[in-house]
């Protein structure tokens, strides 16, 4: 086919993959927009494999070409199956294969044109190359630590942000000095070295609770990075797809930043998450607990209830269990929502995704903002693995390290339950003065299993048995 | 500066801004299934992998393209399938007849 023709297609494509994040932002287009864009990587792929270039050679141009389409669909296809719980995991699985896609692509261009290569060209290259490899390794770092094969606390130690900071400055000396030596082949060999291992030192301190602002961050990495190959492949088509990849994660980053009330240098070298040494000791302080037998009554005889679930609730696989509770609930009349925080589990909408993998209806989810608006005039709040994010001392204590973070107001509810496994402080180790409050009951226990019990008394409690 | 260099540098300044505009709309509902979305879109680096695995201009760089075609394989097909099963996931409720 000829270059003329290839390049209208690639502008379908493009327009294609523009409508398909257009037709995302809401429930009811959202398939549409995906069937969009599978048509416009097929439009981009089948216009690339038409090429003179590639046709010129025959069967011998495709023969692995077939091959790595045979196996990238073999490993693709179970890797869209999992389960909801482990989206996290996968998602900073496919920033690796995006980005190293890119830098190896990259290196290949390198390979192929020194020392023939313009100053502009090489600046895109050391950038495509640099992102490429540095989103790859920690991808797979974050991988690993959601995965939770890694350590999910930050580590941290002594210098840590004086020798990120100088490992950072050194790659980019070199990527510079490369930019006037694109003949340097060893120089190329380093870069890369330190791209790789700058991705790996960038993850270590950083915690679970911050994955979802990391996760969003690689996104953009691994899309700025297609980006950068399209400068060095002169291709409008990788540019326009790039860069909706790159703001997009940008978005995403800046949003769960907000929801943190932290900044993005502050996610990246602040080591969020450590364990918290707090001089004030510890006071003795009540907290009131309930049977289910309690809970299930408070329950019932509730108009409104709103449940706040968190990354706890994923850990307890508790789900479907949230979901019997919401069906027996609404069953008797209960008017039952969900109150979904933006950085409620590992990454952008994890709860989301959880909950309506397990049935529950969207238009029962609620924003912060509409949830913050319904909680005083709700009966029973029910926090299920959430901790951080509804913690009143973010409004009211200065001194806290969460001060400021915007939170889910249960403690404006009448009533608030907290199924948790004891009074232990939570994954950043601050104490939350909800759960010695009043009005608190804390309910201990499993979130699946006590969620269990609930249900059963909600549902068996009709009659003698 | 040469004219071409110029015209990339406005493409993906207007592209930029057009993504930072169409991101801002999506629900925060669909925030998971958006980041699959742009994953296999990203996944766009498979043009610039297919033409090198094609040409095989030299072994190293067969390796590479080969290698780099499979990863964005990987997200074509895995990103594009978990973003429509999660959207078949999103349902209303279901209004009964009283």
């Amino acid at each position: 086919m000829n270059e003329n023709a290839i390049h209208f297609i690639y502008m379908a494509a493009a327009a294609c993959f523009i409508l398909a994040l257009k037709w995302l932002s809401a429930v009811p287009t959202a398939r549409r927009g995906v069937i969009t864009g599978i048509i416009g990587m097929l439009l981009a792929v089948g216009g690339t494999l038409l090429k003179p270039e590639i046709v010129h050679g025959g069967f011998h141009s495709y023969q692995w070409i077939l091959v790595a389409f045979v196996v990238g669909t073999v490993i693709g296809v179970p890797m869209a199956m999992m389960p909801m719980t482990a989206v996290p995991q996968r998602t900073a699985l496919s920033h690796a294969f995006g980005a190293l896609a890119a830098a190896l692509v990259g290196a290949a261009e390198f390979y192929l044109q020194t020392p023939n290569l313009t100053r502009f060209t090489m600046t895109a290259l050391t950038l495509e190359v640099l992102l490429g490899f540095l989103t790859f390794t920690a991808s797979l770092m974050a991988f690993g630590k959601l995965q939770e094969i890694l350590p999910t606390r930050p580590i941290t130690y002594r210098g840590q942000n004086i020798v990120n900071l100088s490992l950072f400055v050194v790659a980019a000396v070199v990527a510079i000095t490369l930019i006037f030596r694109p003949g340097n082949t060893n120089l190329f060999l380093v870069m890369s070295a330190l791209a790789l291992l700058f991705g790996v030192l960038l993850i270590i301190p950083i915690g679970g609770a911050d994955m979802p602002t990391v996760i969003s961050l690689l996104n953009s990495y691994a899309g700025l990075s297609a980006c950068a190959m399209g400068f060095v492949l002169h291709n409008h088509l990788l540019i326009i797809a790039g860069a909706l990849d790159g703001s997009s994660g940008l978005i995403l980053s800046i949003i769960m930043c907000k929801a943190m009330n932290r900044s993005f240098t502050n996610v990246l070298f602040g080591g969020f998450g450590q364990v918290q040494v707090t001089a004030a000791g510890h006071e003795q302080k009540t907290a009131r607990s309930a049977t289910p037998e309690e809970a299930a009554a408070l329950l019932e005889s509730a108009n409104t209830v709103m449940i706040v679930p968190g990354y706890g609730m994923a850990v307890a696989q508790a789900q479907h269990a949230v979901r019997e509770l919401y069906d027996v609930l609404t069953k008797k009349g209960v008017d039952v929502k969900f109150a979904i925080h933006p950085v409620a589990g590992r990454m952008p909408g994890h709860m989301n995704v959880l909950l309506a993998e397990a049935d529950i209806p969207y238009d029962r989810l609620l924003e912060m903002e509409d949830a913050n608006r319904e909680l005083p005039q709700t009966d029973v709040a029910l926090v299920i693995g959430a901790n951080d994010v509804t913690n009143p001392a973010a409004r009211t204590n200065k001194a806290s390290p969460i001060y400021g973070m915007p939170i889910l107001d249960v403690d404006k509810a009448r009533t608030v339950m907290v199924i948790k496994r004891s009074l232990n402080p939570g994954f950043a180790g601050i104490d939350n003065e909800l759960y010695y409050m009043d009005k608190t009951l804390m309910l201990f226990g499993d979130a699946k299993s006590f969620t269990n019990q609930l249900v059963k008394q909600l549902s068996g409690n009709s009659g003698f048995h | 500066m040469d004219p071409d260099i110029l015209q990339y540098l406005y493409v993906f300044v207007l592209a930029t801004f057009l993504g930072l505009e169409i991101i801002r709309r999506v629900s925060p509902l669909l925030h998971t299934p958006l980041m699959s979305l742009t994953n296999a879109i990203s996944a766009i680096t498979v043009v610039g992998s297919i033409v090198i695995a094609g040409e095989q201009k030299t072994t190293l760089s067969t390796v590479l393209g080969t290698i780099a075609v499979t990863a964005s394989m990987i997200n074509i097909v895995g990103g594009y399938l978990i973003t429509y099963r999660m959207l078949r996931m999103f349902k209303k409720t279901e209004r009964k007849q009283p």
